[in-house]
């Protein structure tokens, strides 16, 4: 594809005006940084970021029985969960395999997925053939920002005329009016910090960006920040640490699966790979997807093998960079589970070197949501 | 003699009796942030053109192609500790490496200063 056929977002412009270098994702035009990834990552570390997401999808799905519906395409409990909440969840597949990862969240009159840029439209159709009796709806003309950090509570409270969110808990989804404008918001993230997920209509996302950009404490932030934060956060990012041939135990995302959908549960089973997934529940899986820190300072990144103490492979690099925060490179990867123990030793072939990293407990810092 | 550069963004420079080698204030502008600077041994023999060193921004790995042939001097050791001096001193105190040239011919098909910025402003 080439830049002329780049998507653009609500807040091009913005980030233009703002110094954006701007680099093509998932069939947008989107920011990589404003001037440097390490500052916006630091900042947001420090006091709050604003990210323009709205390359993502969002999905709504109503219907009386969408929640039993969407529960046949996920292994989450939907049921269950209360209005003006939202959850973590697995799209898979009858292998195991994760399709996507998304948030649901529970709106009252119905769900609202949001999901990833590259799967939005594959999603879509995935949930139109499969959710019958629902309403499938993927609007396009809507805005999502981001803003995360330990000042964004302050920061959106000011666009709410000083309206209080310290009965907003982490992973709580609801209407609220931010500068005049109906928004759904999410304290959620991908940062592992506080902060809080917007979905706005297209039309005034500028004007919400821009409220935030007037607060000293809010910079906006690209997608390298939003890389490296989720990476020391330890959350995987979909189609390079989790996808299709992974499954949610090998990826160490079990929690994902509801304890209602575990066998014995209530409503056990019953999703899509149920049988691998449950297996491995009980079982393990072969595979684990771990935090590695190389020894030395060079980044070991996506695609590089991990050996053994024998030199046999034993896992492969899905991520990898610069953890600006913890000031050394940092890994995820596959390693097979007898060498997946914090603490492991393993090596990875770099440029005909063979550099050490050692296996490491996720995340790489400490999360800091507002529970 | 004064700074030569090349089309990938290197310049070479004769201090002292050996040539200075290293990357552009536009290379290091494109690259970001850098966190991780590969620097060839001394004594190793390069070519022109070859791969004889790596800068690891926070994004991403890219190659430096030696521009000149001959044998590596010396690394510069203050890239170990602090990577982030080839974005402050690109072409100054972030040097990456000193080497002898074996065909000193190599200069003449390298850009002046002149030339080169000529060449980074169609590169916009």
């Amino acid at each position: 594809m080439t830049s002329t056929e780049l998507r653009h977002t609500p807040l091009h412009a913005l980030h233009l005006e703002h110094g954006a270098k701007i680099t093509p994702f998932a069939g947008y035009a989107m920011p990589l940084h404003y001037g440097g990834i390490i500052g916006e990552h630091l900042h947001v570390r420090k006091a709050a970021g604003l990210f323009d997401v709205s390359h993502m999808g969002v999905i709504d799905v109503a219907g009386g029985g969408a929640a039993r519906a969407l529960e046949a395409l996920m292994p989450a409990d939907i049921v269950s969960l209360p209005r003006g909440r939202q959850r973590y969840a697995l799209l898979t597949n009858a292998r195991g395999g994760i399709i996507d990862d998304l948030m649901v969240q529970n709106l009252g009159e119905h769900f609202r997925l949001v999901v990833n840029a590259a799967c939005k439209t594959r999603d879509a159709e995935h949930l139109r053939a499969h959710l019958n009796g629902c309403t499938v709806d993927a609007p396009e003309d809507g805005a999502l920002l981001a803003l995360q950090g330990p000042a964004a509570a302050a920061a959106l409270s000011e666009t709410l005329g000083g309206g209080d969110l310290s009965d907003m808990k982490f992973m709580d989804a609801r209407a609220l009016r931010l500068d005049g404008i109906d928004c759904t918001v999410a304290r959620s993230g991908y940062t592992g910090e506080d902060g809080f997920e917007v979905s706005l209509p297209a039309a005034r996302a500028e004007q919400l960006a821009r409220r935030l950009l007037a607060n000293p404490q809010v910079r906006l932030a690209g997608l390298g920040a939003r890389d490296s934060l989720r990476m020391e956060a330890g959350l995987r990012l979909h189609g390079s640490d989790i996808g299709e041939a992974t499954t949610p135990v090998e990826a160490g995302l079990g929690w994902a699966v509801a304890k209602a959908r575990r066998s014995g549960g209530a409503r056990a089973g019953g999703f899509p790979g149920a049988d691998v997934i449950l297996r491995q529940l009980s079982g393990g899986a072969a595979r684990r997807l771990v935090g590695l820190i190389p020894r030395g300072r060079a980044p070991v990144r996506a695609g590089a093998a991990l050996l053994g103490a024998n030199g046999a492979a034993v896992g492969e690099v899905t991520s990898g960079g610069f953890g600006p925060s913890v000031s050394h490179p940092i890994s995820l990867g596959y390693a097979q589970a007898e060498h997946a123990a914090p603490g492991a030793e393993l090596r990875a072939p770099v440029r005909g070197r063979e550099l050490p990293l050692t296996v490491a407990a996720l995340p790489f810092v400490r999360h800091n949501f507002y529970r | 003699m004064s700074t030569k550069y090349t089309e990938d963004h290197e310049w070479v420079r004769e201090q002292d009796g050996v040539y200075a080698v290293g990357i552009t204030d536009y290379a290091q502008e494109q690259l970001g942030e850098i966190v991780y600077v590969e620097l060839p041994e001394a004594g190793r023999e390069v070519t022109r053109g070859e791969d004889a060193a790596v800068v690891e921004s926070v994004k991403a790995a890219s190659e430096v192609k030696s521009p000149l042939s001959g044998g590596v001097v010396e690394a510069n050791a203050k890239l170990a500790d602090s990577p982030e001096l080839v974005n402050a001193e690109p072409e100054s105190g972030g040097w990456f490496y000193t080497m002898r040239a074996s065909d000193a011919s190599e200069l003449e098909k390298l850009m002046d200063a002149d030339a080169y910025k000529k060449f980074v402003q169609s590169l916009a």
